[in-house]
């Protein structure tokens, strides 16, 4: 009860401020009389995306998809290249140089060729999201495979452990921490990957995400619904960013 | 009685620019017998730890001739100045780690770590992760480990100079009992003269740039000593007496 007392002005301030800016903007939107197509004050949003839900939470579901997808890709393959950079300074310099292009590189500017490249959609979409989300959990994970203590790592030596030994029960651990940092920001990276990637592929019908919601809501100046679709898209963003740092405090409890 | 370690001409010069790089340790002459508890005492920077870690075999000698009767692993065990422990894991399981890295089943791994926690007095804080131990806690757990697989010689680097004056007291006279138990060979790097005189029974004065051995100096009375030696004249004379080897060596580096 009093670490509630304690806690309460972190989740009220917030709320509050947010309800201020909403009822401005109502306010601001209905005394103007700024047309909804311009400007949807947001009880309208609010409206249309009840109204639209069905359609938006399909769309929802396919962005999730490539997402949980992509970012799942990351911290898999993350983990192992950074394994792999681990095991010699050579195979790091030789190849972090490349990572560091595909990170560097506009993804809008190669996701129209992926998407010319690779026949099936949602493979594309995954593979921008991917190139895009992977980059922190490889850098991070071999920043931290190289920060073990060196004393731990003399005593290892001392009771002639294996490499395999010293990955598992030295780098490995000692990597955790930054491993789930850099999947914290690859969550939110996954997310802005498959918009992206589904903005530059444009792909209609039942099968489209999000991004192309936004799209044709555009086109037909369906601007709540446009609206609807963008705080949908934040919504899951944030939501992401929260389980993943719940998920980093569950597995890190306990430690320093 | 049978040597422990014997150290000849040992030397060790890190890097090798022309100039010829820095030398950290020359002519190490030095023998400890099975059993003793021998303490390098010297300021800092005289390469008294890098001379452990020679003798560890953690860093090779650069000339001379290294002998140790317990090169096996497990035959040596190591503790640091700081507690070292692997912050992911508990009391128990970071005592367990030289057991279960040289193949130990956990089954068989784990009631002979719980017994060497038992031996430092740490019953009870098994399942205890490094962040809620004390200080002298930690380093409890850190001798447990060095212990957990009976080592013939166990080397100490300054292990109890971050701790406060009480705690380090009462785990000196912890790890005398230790000591006393199994006898193993102990070499202990120290820049505490009490320390040094109290737990050992000969002190070896480093000097530093290049590090050497500038004296040694037995100390007499049996081991272990109760807490009346620390009040004793003899114990105060034999700490004047190291304190003046210390200065001795420390002048020695500025000519």
């Amino acid at each position: 009860m009093r670490k509630w007392l304690a806690e309460w002005p972190r989740v009220a301030a917030p709320l509050l401020v947010a309800l201020l800016v909403l009822g401005g903007w109502e306010w601001a939107v209905r005394a103007n009389n700024v047309p909804p197509y311009i400007l949807p004050g947001p009880a309208a949003i609010g409206a249309a995306l009840v109204r639209d839900w069905p359609l938006l939470w399909q769309s929802l579901l396919m962005t999730l998809q490539v997402t949980a997808m992509a970012l799942v890709a990351s911290a898999v393959l993350g983990l192992l290249l950074a394994i792999i950079f681990a095991q010699s300074k050579l195979i790091e310099t030789a190849l972090f140089p490349y990572a560091i292009i595909l990170q560097v590189t506009p993804i809008v500017a190669i996701a129209p060729l992926i998407i010319i490249w690779v026949d099936q959609v949602w493979l594309a979409l995954l593979l921008c999201a991917w190139i895009v989300a992977f980059f922190p959990v490889l850098s991070n994970t071999t920043l931290g495979l190289n920060s073990a203590d060196p004393n731990l790592h003399d005593l290892f030596r001392l009771y002639g452990a294996s490499r395999w030994q010293v990955l598992v029960r030295l780098r490995l651990p000692s990597a955790l921490p930054l491993f789930l940092a850099g999947l914290r920001i690859s969550g939110g990276l996954a997310l802005i990957g498959a918009i992206v990637a589904e903005f530059v592929a444009g792909a209609g019908g039942a099968e489209s995400g999000l991004a192309y919601r936004i799209l044709e809501a555009g086109y037909q100046l369906q601007i709540p619904r446009m609206f609807a679709a963008l705080a949908l898209v934040s919504a899951t963003g944030i939501a992401i960013f929260l389980a993943l740092s719940l998920l980093s405090r569950w597995v890190l409890r306990g430690r320093d | 009685m049978a040597q422990s370690v014997l150290l000849s001409g040992v030397s060790k010069r890190y890097g090798n620019d022309p100039s010829g790089g820095t030398l950290a340790l020359e002519g190490i002459d030095l023998a400890v017998e099975e059993g003793e508890f021998l303490s390098l005492l010297g300021p800092s920077g005289c390469g008294k730890s890098t001379l452990l870690r020679v003798i560890a075999g953690l860093i090779p000698a650069s000339s001379g001739r290294v002998e140790v009767r317990a090169a096996r692993h497990g035959e040596t065990g190591f503790v640091f100045q700081d507690p070292t422990l692997m912050p992911w894991a508990s009391a128990i399981g970071n005592v367990m780690l030289p057991l279960r890295l040289s193949g130990v089943p956990r089954r068989e791994a784990e009631p002979r770590a719980a017994e060497a926690l038992a031996q430092v007095g740490l019953s009870g804080s098994e399942r205890a992760r490094p962040r809620a131990l004390s200080g002298g806690m930690r380093m409890r757990v850190s001798i447990a480990r060095a212990l957990v697989t009976r080592p013939r010689l166990l080397l100490l680097d300054e292990p109890f100079a971050a701790l406060d004056e009480i705690t380090r007291h009462r785990l000196n006279d912890d790890l005398l009992m230790l000591w006393e138990a199994t006898r193993f060979t102990a070499i202990l790097v120290t820049h505490s003269v009490f320390e040094s005189v109290y737990l050992s029974s000969r002190v070896a004065v480093m000097a530093a740039r290049p590090g050497r051995i500038a004296e040694e100096l037995p100390v007499e009375a049996p081991l272990p000593r109760g807490a009346e030696y620390r009040t004793s004249t003899e114990y105060a004379a034999l700490c004047r007496q190291a304190s003046h080897a210390l200065s001795r060596a420390m002048e020695a580096k500025a000519a």
